[in-house]
């Protein structure tokens, strides 16, 4: 079996904050010692709020932002430092697809300029071969031949979006990382882009990194699922299991927050308080201010992540681990 | 007040707007009665906020606006401004999507809360503090006496979701528009401010309109919701009807298109295509063009909204679902 495709290990990333204009700045860990490992072809989930720090990990995977502190490894390679020309070579083997699609594409230039930049970037394809790729691209996200010489204005969202994924995977790459890809469609359009995304990745067993705070398109699109609260994450299991039997008592909160269809509001948990300002993170645990079942050692200690079961991770002390009694 | 209870509060009738001649809403009806909640879905584009910006006159001078929107009786559309005045914000009160957008971030929060109680109920000084203060932590916001001289950016996104809701408050309206109150929030605090809109609404009694495309949020604070779709009304009815039985095809493929949370993981199912052009709306049914259940007539003549008394009503040639077993009053079960 092969390798990981990516693996990241204590991945540290800190801002400097200033409180107020005058104020001292005080760093900010968005990123506080993360690890994760993905596999060629494999889906990870990464939820959270906003504030959990999880678009900047997203960024960090693919090297466009830092890491002052920790290790990634890009299949098997030590990932080259931001801008040199050996990064440069490497992204496109890894892509990135934001949630405003507009903002993502160039107004001035039509849909088939834009996806066959990467191509001309990286070298790909020859030019009297590039308009047959283009078409290929095309068609492979659902557009039409004919709108092939649109701008971007002339396009809908959800066609905008399917833009910028062709464009992604023109250079034909082996990691995806979509940071909230369909958020900003509605329903209808959102199922009919998740259906292409999971298609593209299987066809072409592509890694895929898929960031969000919507649970509901994470469970259907994700292998596995980390939950990230505060810049760390606090547990990680597959899809199937940590959404039908969430361990972690902020996990469990995420999950009784989505509304469903036809399921009261009474008897849900609803969380008191709002995240904590990552500048000011809570001693002990740092999800223990908001935590229904917080004990002393909550608010001392924090809780590493840990092994529960097979394939299972969590970072709370009253998780109870399942594969060997807690020694008394 | 010399209110009739038995009476609607708001009353849409035909409401039709369009903008540079381009008709975006193609007549609405809608009755709203005095403490009911009503849900409004469907995607962007459809009609649901412009149906509310149109009856309280907050649109563009561009739209024209034809219809009549009565609140217990008197005319709305067309009326003056001091008559449009006594009613927005006082009487029907609005939220918006972006809460930090809505205020003003150079005025003190309190002083916002102030100006909003001096217009619609004449308090001023001391008297308008108190009330602040109490509209404040109604809407949950700790610590109010402390924070009533910070500005919005001091607060949170929720935190300034529940100070629109406690500006909203300040007329004691008899109906709350609230226009997708919680897309902008995280899941947790999105839970926290549906529960303060249910709670508020069994507290003062107050109509609520909630506007959404969330199907889940909409089941959870409404009674009945109209689904809309190019501009009509295509389905209404109770919510338990409507999401145990949607009866119009465009209402079952929203549903079917919500990815789950429970049960197996399935492959989605979208509703093909995407939603017509306003300019370029087909003949006939709006939906035809994504719907896998048209026939000939669907094509050629658009079917009308029918009523059908406690069931709702619907706008459909060809029904999905079960048709419903009564046509009359359900009887209560032995």
């Amino acid at each position: 079996m092969a390798g990981p495709i990516l693996q990241a290990k204590d991945l540290v990333r800190t801002y400097e904050v200033r409180q107020g204009m005058f104020g001292r700045p005080s760093p900010v860990r968005a990123v506080d010692g993360i690890s994760l490992t993905i596999m060629p072809g494999e889906t990870l989930g990464i939820v959270g709020e906003s504030g959990s720090g999880k678009s900047t990990l997203g960024r960090m995977l693919l090297g466009i932002d830092p890491a002052q502190a920790g290790e990634i490894a890009f299949d098997g390679q030590a990932m080259p430092k931001l801008g040199t020309p050996q990064w440069r070579a490497l992204r496109a083997k890894m892509q990135l697809v934001y949630q405003d699609p507009l903002a993502a594409l160039d107004r001035r230039l039509t849909i088939s300029a834009q996806i066959a930049e990467p191509l001309a970037i990286h070298g790909l394809v020859p030019l009297e071969h590039r308009q047959t790729r283009v078409a290929e691209l095309m068609s492979a996200v659902g557009l039409r031949p004919d709108q092939a010489d649109r701008y971007p204005h002339e396009l809908s969202g959800g066609q905008r979006q399917r833009a910028v994924i062709a464009r992604a995977l023109a250079s034909r790459p082996k990691l995806l990382v979509c940071d909230e890809p369909v958020s900003a469609l509605d329903v209808s359009i959102q199922a009919q882009v998740v259906n292409m995304l999971r298609d593209l990745q299987e066809e072409n067993h592509i890694a895929m990194v898929f960031i969000s705070h919507d649970l509901k398109v994470v469970r259907n699109i994700a292998d596995r699922v980390a939950v990230m609260y505060l810049g760390r994450i606090v547990e990680e299991a597959s899809s199937d299991v940590i959404f039908q039997s969430p361990l972690h008592p902020y996990t469990r909160a995420l999950v009784s927050s989505v509304p469903v269809p036809g399921r009261p509001l009474k008897g849900r948990t609803i969380l008191q308080g709002e995240p904590p300002n990552p500048a000011n993170r809570p001693s002990g645990c740092a999800f223990h201010p908001r935590c229904p079942m917080a004990t002393d050692i909550c608010r001392t200690t924090a809780p590493p992540l840990r092994a529960i079961s097979a394939d299972r991770t969590a970072a709370c002390h009253l998780v109870a681990d399942s594969a060997e009694p807690v020694a008394a | 007040m010399t209110a009739d209870p038995t009476r609607n509060l708001v009353e849409l009738r035909d409401l039709k707007v369009a903008f540079d001649g381009v008709q975006v809403l193609h007549g609405i009806d809608l009755d709203v009665r005095r403490g009911e909640a009503i849900g409004l879905v469907g995607e962007s584009g459809c009609g649901k906020s412009v149906t509310w910006l149109a009856a309280l006159g907050l649109l563009p001078g561009k739209a024209s606006i034809t219809g009549s929107v009565r609140v217990d009786g008197d005319e709305l559309l067309g009326a003056p401004r001091p008559v449009l005045e006594r009613v927005r914000g006082k009487r029907i009160a609005m939220i918006f999507q972006d809460p930090s957008s809505s205020l003003n971030p150079v005025l003190r929060i309190g002083r916002q809360i102030t100006e909003a109680l001096a217009i619609h109920r004449g308090l001023a000084g001391d008297a308008a503090k108190a009330e602040a203060l109490r509209l404040m932590d109604m809407v949950g916001i700790p610590d109010a006496r402390r924070r009533f001289d910070l500005y919005s950016h001091e607060f949170s996104g929720g935190q300034c979701q529940r100070l629109m809701i406690a500006m909203a408050l300040a007329g004691q309206p008899d109906l709350l528009v609230a226009d997708e109150p919680t897309t902008a929030l995280d899941a947790t605090i999105q839970a926290q401010i549906l529960d303060l809109l249910i709670e508020l609404r069994a507290e003062t009694g107050m109509a609520t309109i909630f506007i959404s495309h969330d199907l889940g949020a909409v089941s959870q604070v409404c009674e009945r919701a109209c689904v809309m779709y190019a501009g009509r009304i295509v389905e209404q009815g109770k919510i338990d009807a409507l999401f145990d039985n949607p009866r119009h095809p465009y209402t079952r493929g929203l549903f079917d298109a919500l990815p789950r949370l429970d049960g197996p993981r399935t492959r989605l199912v979208p509703i093909a295509g995407t939603v017509p052009n306003p300019r370029h709306l087909p003949e006939g049914c709006a939906f035809a063009p994504r719907c896998a259940h048209t026939g000939p007539d669907c094509l050629s003549e658009r079917p009308q909204l029918r009523f059908n008394g406690v069931l709702g009503s619907l706008a459909c040639h060809h029904p999905v679902g079960a048709a419903p077993v009564a046509a009359q009053p359900v009887l209560e079960p032995a």
